[in-house]
């Protein structure tokens, strides 16, 4: 058997977070509005 | 391609007013580096996805809460927020479970020194001298067999390679060492534990 001596490369450039997350995110920050009443705030996630 | 042109720095202000186009463009300019920081320091990509995700929730909130006040240096910014998310991340996983010594539990039952007593040591050293004297009466050919098999670690074909015999003769060499050894423990009465 072949040993693999490389080492896997961590930061790799090509990485790239789940296609889920990132349309998580986007629908997440639609659905957010933040209310600031005097030094209190509210945040409201729209259905 | 327009994206390209647009800063950072007008991308937050627009997103700001409401336009939700900017933060996708500003995830897909950043998501690599981000990502790609996070995994290097968690390496485990289900965790790094969700460090992102946390990352972007605290960027949303803060953005539309108006908090946000460093105008272009956005990048830095949200790497400082996962830096933070990473460093909360290894203090959860790594915190030590607190035992408290009480009357039905001893906090002995948990901890031990597996280090050897001094005695121990002595013997274990003894038994070290004791078995190499023996093995220097082992005839030559066997010598080097059992002396390269144990304490330098080879395999058999590496032996059969230096010594210039075949795999079975270093077996069989191998063999009579180890009954040799016996014989002499066994005739000398020598006890070789510890």
């Amino acid at each position: 058997m072949a040993k693999i001596y490389s080492k896997k490369e961590l930061a790799s450039k090509n990485l790239k977070p789940k296609k889920e997350v990132v349309s998580f995110l986007l629908n997440y920050s639609q659905a957010l509005t933040v209310v600031k009443v005097k030094d209190k705030s509210f945040e409201i996630i729209a259905n | 391609m327009a994206d390209l042109h647009i800063p950072d720095a007008l991308l937050v202000k627009n997103y700001i007013e409401g336009n939700e186009t900017a933060l996708s463009i500003l995830i897909k300019r950043h998501e690599s580096k981000i990502y790609g920081f996070i995994y290097s320091k968690i390496a485990d990509r289900d965790i790094s996805n969700d460090i992102f995700q946390d990352t972007f929730i605290k960027v949303i909130k803060t953005l539309k809460s108006n908090s946000y006040n460093e105008e272009g240096k956005f990048l830095p910014w949200v790497m400082r927020i996962s830096h933070n998310l990473i460093v909360d991340h290894f203090r959860k996983t790594k915190k030590m479970p607190m035992y408290r010594e009480t009357e039905e539990f001893s906090i002995f039952s948990v901890m031990s020194d597996d280090s050897l007593t001094i005695e121990s040591k002595m013997i274990v050293d003894q038994v070290e001298v004791d078995l190499k004297r023996l093995i220097e009466e082992l005839p030559e050919d066997q010598k080097e067999v059992l002396v390269m098999r144990m304490y330098q670690d080879m395999s058999f074909k590496e032996i059969s390679e230096l010594t210039d015999v075949s795999i079975n003769t270093a077996l069989g060499r191998m063999r009579y060492a180890l009954m040799n050894l016996r014989k002499i423990i066994d005739k000398h009465q020598i006890i070789l534990t510890n």
